[in-house]
């Protein structure tokens, strides 16, 4: 090996630090480009097709004349059945693992199965609502078979997300509920659940947002990308926001790319009012517990 | 603040409402015993769910093989189930692994970069502006980044090279590595920052520089955990639904050429359902047996990065 100076070899050792820090920092940059790239290309696009007749007009074969209501109202009728079925469950389930299963294989068992149910593509729960819901229970194509689907989907983020608010309440706080008489279950609804609603309405909020963006579970189980009505009752037929754009997306005349682009622009605004809540309910309430 | 609750509100207790017991405590028991079952109830549930899955896959997938022999499925290299009555799986895996294996091209490295960035490099106020910026990506639905995939992506590419198809696998592959992106630089970024601070400071005390630490000390501690948010981001890749439908398009297609188009095994069954296909009829089981090996093939990948992610646990805790 030739002979190299101490001091270019240091010379060199230091270069290489600061490519390599400027490497990551390159890196780190390019996810906030992508990022604003991703937003500035929607609204650039979107912007122009949003106007209250987009908003309120019902859907079209004519790209100039297609509106999103009952795709929206879809939307909100999903979201709101997901958030029904899958909050009791979810923090039901979330309870009984943190507050009353001791350590034991069962409890181990129902850990892994959750952690495996997060992984589970979308589409397959899709596949699961189509031979269960669809079929099986002859719910046919409904509004109320769609949201079943979909709480299966959040349940998981709803539990881990539950649970990890749940254990960051202080074991003081049961002990003393405890030593004042009260029961398991009053400790729990009167003491634990309280202190800890503010994560777990954190993780609510993820689920719906998730649920809301979901459209491939929807369009396995064969919801429509196309209602001449707005629907009334959980048992009438559906579509959904995310299932119209992705139909909307896949057309080939650029003028339906830009009704997209509307209806992206009216998911994402939806997606960061729910985010906003959570963000404020986090502050709103973090602030108010005092250990 | 009146003074009998006083001490109780010190240590953060609410009241609670006086239940009526004391006599043998019977209805205190009776409630008890309800909110328990009905609590594991609900935790029973997921493992419903587990096993609604396997048993709705596998009762459909039963009926498939009755008639596609399983060998043919798994070895075939042509997938033409309406034209031609092939059903060799081989030309959706393909484009699967190729879509998934250019995302990762696209995610790992810039994902591991930034990860290490955040947690060596970066100072707080830089993580505080970095980190919602990945929760509104990590957030952004699937559907978004399809459209990108069409709309933004696609001809870009076709400036590029002009021989690039509309539907072409590199554009699914662009937009899949951004969608898994934010989940491998939280993973890592975490276990990272678990890595303890002596380690760091016992190389600087041996004249190492930051990047001799990073790269050769820390990252190396860290490495169980940086596979397990690689494997956990491949499977999601692999699964990734409704970008791949769009970007890359519809055509069963063995090729190694990223820039014609493919069908994916998610991109085939949304193909199907959204024709109106018959229940009970082969094409109709046909999803059901992709949907299996879809099912086996990510609950596979996640199985092996909780094992990956044990072996941290059990370094470090």
């Amino acid at each position: 090996m030739a002979h190299v100076e101490p001091q270019t070899r240091h010379r060199r050792r230091a270069l290489l630090s600061q490519t390599f820090a400027l490497l990551c920092l390159a890196a780190t940059a390019l996810c906030v480009l992508i990022l604003i790239v991703l937003l500035l290309e929607v609204l650039w696009q979107g912007l122009p097709r949003l106007n209250p007749r987009f908003l309120m007009g019902s859907m079209s074969r004519f790209p100039e004349k297609a509106g999103i209501l009952p795709s929206l109202v879809s939307s909100l009728w999903l979201i709101g059945l997901t958030t029904l079925f899958s909050v009791p469950i979810g923090v039901g389930s979330a309870l009984y693992l943190e507050e009353y299963a001791g350590p034991s294989r069962w409890r181990h068992l129902v850990q892994l199965n959750i952690a495996n149910l997060a992984g589970v593509p979308s589409i397959v729960y899709g596949i699961l609502g189509l031979g269960l819901f669809v079929r099986t229970f002859a719910l046919q194509r409904s509004i109320l078979a769609g949201a079943l689907t979909l709480s299966l989907v959040v349940l998981p983020i709803v539990i881990l997300a539950a649970q990890e608010a749940l254990r960051a309440v202080p074991d003081s706080i049961r002990r003393a509920s405890y030593a004042l008489g009260a029961t398991r279950w009053q400790t729990v609804w009167y003491q634990v659940l309280p202190a800890a609603t503010p994560g777990i309405m954190t993780g609510v909020i993820l689920a719906i947002s998730r649920a809301l963006g979901e459209a491939a579970p929807l369009v396995a189980l064969g919801a429509a990308t196309f209602i001449t009505f707005v629907p009334v009752s959980p048992l009438d037929e559906f579509s959904a926001l995310p299932v119209v754009i992705f139909d909307w997306s896949s057309r080939p005349q650029t003028d339906f790319h830009q009704v997209a682009a509307a209806g992206i622009v009216v998911l994402l605004t939806v997606l960061i009012l729910l985010n906003a809540t959570a963000v404020y309910v986090r502050y709103h309430y973090g602030k108010r517990i005092r250990w | 603040m009146n003074a009998e609750s006083s001490a109780a509100e010190v240590v953060g207790l609410r009241a609670v409402p006086w239940d009526g017991a004391g006599h043998g405590g019977v209805r205190r028991k009776v409630v008890e015993g309800l909110v328990q079952a009905g609590l594991f109830g609900c935790a029973l549930l997921s493992i419903f769910t587990t096993v609604g899955i396997v048993l709705v896959l596998a009762v459909e997938a039963f009926e498939f093989f009755r008639e596609v022999p399983l060998f043919d499925f798994l070895t075939g290299t042509e997938w033409a189930p309406k034209l031609a009555g092939k059903f060799g799986v081989l030309p959706l895996v393909s484009g699967t692994l190729m879509v998934t294996a250019g995302a990762a091209m696209v995610a790992l490295p810039i994902g591991l970069l930034t990860a290490i960035y955040l947690s060596e490099y970066a100072s707080s106020e830089v993580r505080e502006v970095v980190k919602p910026v990945l929760e509104v990506l990590a957030g952004v639905p699937s559907v978004v980044f399809g459209y990108l995939a069409v709309v933004t992506v696609s001809p870009w590419i076709r400036t590029f090279f002009p021989s690039a198809g509309v539907f072409n696998v590199a554009s699914a592959s662009i937009v899949v590595g951004v969608m898994i992106l934010p989940m491998i630089v939280s993973l890592s970024e975490d276990v990272l920052r678990s890595v303890p601070r002596s380690l760091r400071e016992a190389a600087y005390a041996l004249g190492a520089t930051k990047f001799d630490v990073t790269v050769k000390v820390v990252v190396p501690a860290a490495i169980s955990g940086i596979v397990a948010s690689f494997l956990l981001a491949l499977s999601r890749a692999i699964g990734e639904t409704m970008a791949v439908a769009l970007a890359a398009g519809n055509s069963p297609n063995m090729t190694l050429n990223p820039l014609e188009a493919a069908q994916t095994m998610t991109g085939y069954i949304v193909q199907v359902s959204q024709g109106d296909t018959p229940a009970g009829s082969l094409e109709y089981r046909t999803i059901f047996a992709v949907g299996l090996a879809l099912f086996v093939s990510t609950m596979f990948i996640n199985i092996l990065a909780q094992w990956f992610v044990a072996r941290v646990r059990m370094k470090y805790d």
